[in-house]
């Protein structure tokens, strides 16, 4: 259902994000991308829905290559292909409802989003999928009123509401408690079950991914050095991937330099 | 005892001896030497100043006429020349205001590098810096030679530097906002305007409305320096009052700016408590 061939990234700086990475992901998989900091696991979901334009290979969803798209063509793929962010990227100033309905912008006009005037069946569903995700009281709060995990399950109907095929999901659980991290694995990888979506769930806790996802794949500095079921996940996988283990240190700056080269790209 | 030799002493030397902050200059040479040429200077300098105690003293008889009338303001023998010069200021003040916005908005969003294209920036980062380049007062001397005397030429001055300024502002405001939440509404699918709409509006819009009463505030405050070139409003009735020494009219007018100044003040600080 969504195929990467020879996927590669190189930043204006030189950095290579990503090197041919080749990946094939069939419907209604659960995918877990493991990896250490800079490995290239947020350029990787970023240059799916090109919020990172890859600048060589190809992404092909349902037989349709992405990467040629034009902007309006991209916009109506980028429908099918819910995110769901690491700090949640609520609009903090909006009201829940209005996060919500805003993963509706790909299906309703300028006039009809500006006014808020949204059709009853999307309102009807963003009602249900804040029941679903246990939400519904909270319906009409600012985005920032709520907690992390609170902000995470919003985040989880906006990109449900798109009707998607796939889930793109960036550290959905980096900022959140041991606990409100389980339950949120919990429910994007029930969701998934439920509407037989494919989702690629970026995860720095190994742990928490060999829990709920049926497929693993490790990066190492952009390229595949792992790909298989979690119990595959030996020690000495894991220090394949991960490298020595004062690596831990640097981790903070890795990430800075990260966000640098993406802004500089974007 | 100097602070360098200070730091080979040991813990038990120091206990019980008093503290002193090191100088700002250490070497005491340097530091004295430097006291007695800024002595001299003010010396030299005060003593330079020629002083005709003449018109100090002509000076201050005015200064005083002018301090009474401060006390005694005339509202009433010219009412009809300030009301209808505060009626023209406060058109002009609330036009270019307006108009000043809506052209900032469009220029804002095309000077924020993070959702511009290059050559759209280029362009209206031109437009702030001619804006900003130019003196409220050169623009209006320029205006009133091209439309001749009157408000017209105030409203355009000032509707051109509200452009400068907000413009500006809004674009760094944009600039600095949350990439991730702008990136999330992207990511659903949404046109571009949708985008500006959902993703950056919400973000700036605070600091869009209190720049706004910010600069309705000022463009109050220019109208008022505007009228002495003939660009219309109240400072052209304030002028007159001047040239004919009419200090008790003036004091009015200036006091009825500051009254109304003082209220736009108070105004814009409920506002922008409200809409955070």
């Amino acid at each position: 259902m969504l195929e990467l061939k020879k996927l590669t990234k190189t930043y204006a700086t030189g950095d290579q994000a990503l090197k041919a990475v080749e990946v094939e992901i069939p419907a209604g998989q659960v995918l877990a991308l493991i990896g250490p900091s800079g490995a290239g696991k947020s350029t990787l979901i970023r240059c799916i829905n090109r919020l990172v334009e890859p600048t060589s290979g190809s992404v092909i969803l349902n037989g349709e290559n992405i990467t040629k798209l034009s902007s309006s063509g991209l916009r109506r793929a980028r429908r099918t292909m819910g995110m769901i962010f690491q700090e949640y990227a609520l609009v903090e100033r909006l009201t829940v409802m209005e996060n919500v309905l805003s993963g509706r912008l790909g299906y309703v006009g300028f006039w009809r989003a500006f006014l808020r005037k949204y059709p009853q069946s999307d309102i009807d569903e963003a009602y249900r999928l804040l029941d679903r995700v246990g939400l519904l009281a909270m319906a009409d709060k600012r985005a920032d009123e709520l907690s992390g995990g609170q902000r995470q399950r919003v985040g989880i109907a906006r990109a449900l509401i798109q009707d998607p095929k796939l889930l793109l999901v960036d550290e959905p659980t980096a900022s959140l408690d041991p606990k409100t991290s389980r339950q949120i694995m919990r429910l994007i990888c029930e969701l998934c079950a439920e509407r037989g979506l494919a989702a690629i769930i970026n995860i720095h806790d190994v742990a928490l991914a060999q829990m709920f996802v049926q497929r693993v794949i490790g990066l190492q500095l952009g390229a595949v050095q792992f790909d298989g079921p979690p119990d595959g996940l030996t020690p000495e996988v894991l220090t394949a991937i991960y490298g020595e283990e004062d690596w831990q240190a640097t981790i903070e700056e890795v990430d800075e330099d990260d966000l640098e080269n993406e802004s500089a790209a974007a | 005892m100097s602070t360098a030799t200070l730091s080979d002493v040991g813990l038990d030397d120091r206990l019980g001896r008093a503290w002193k902050k090191p100088h700002f200059i250490t070497n005491p040479v340097l530091r004295y030497a430097l006291l007695g040429v800024t002595i001299i200077y003010l010396y030299l300098a005060v003593n330079s100043i020629e002083v005709n105690w003449a018109r100090v003293s002509e000076g201050l008889v005015r200064g005083w006429e002018f301090v009474k009338a401060f006390g005694n303001p005339d509202f009433t023998s010219r009412w009809t020349d300030i009301r209808e010069g505060m009626i023209e200021s406060i058109i002009i003040t609330i036009a270019s205001t307006v108009v000043g916005i809506a052209i900032s908005i469009p220029i804002g969003l095309g000077a924020a590098r993070n959702i511009a294209p290059l050559p759209v920036y280029i362009i209206c980062r031109a437009i702030v810096a001619i804006s900003r380049a130019l003196n409220e007062i050169i623009v209006a001397i320029l205006m009133v030679a091209i439309f001749g005397f009157g408000p017209l030429a105030g409203f355009i001055t000032l509707s051109f530097a509200t452009i400068g300024f907000l413009s500006k502002l809004l674009a760094e405001e944009i600039e600095d906002m949350s990439r991730v939440q702008a990136e999330a509404i992207q990511a659903t699918g949404s046109s571009w305007l949708q985008w500006i709409n959902y993703g950056v509006q919400p973000q700036v819009m605070p600091r869009l409305i209190g720049l706004s009463i910010y600069r309705l505030d000022i463009n109050f405050r220019e109208s008022a320096v505007l009228g002495l070139v003939g660009a219309g409003g109240i400072g052209a009735t304030l002028n007159t009052a001047f040239d004919r020494y009419e200090f008790d009219t003036a004091a009015a007018i200036l006091i009825i700016i500051i009254v109304i100044v003082m209220a736009l003040e108070y105004l814009s600080g409920v506002i922008r408590a409200r809409v955070q």
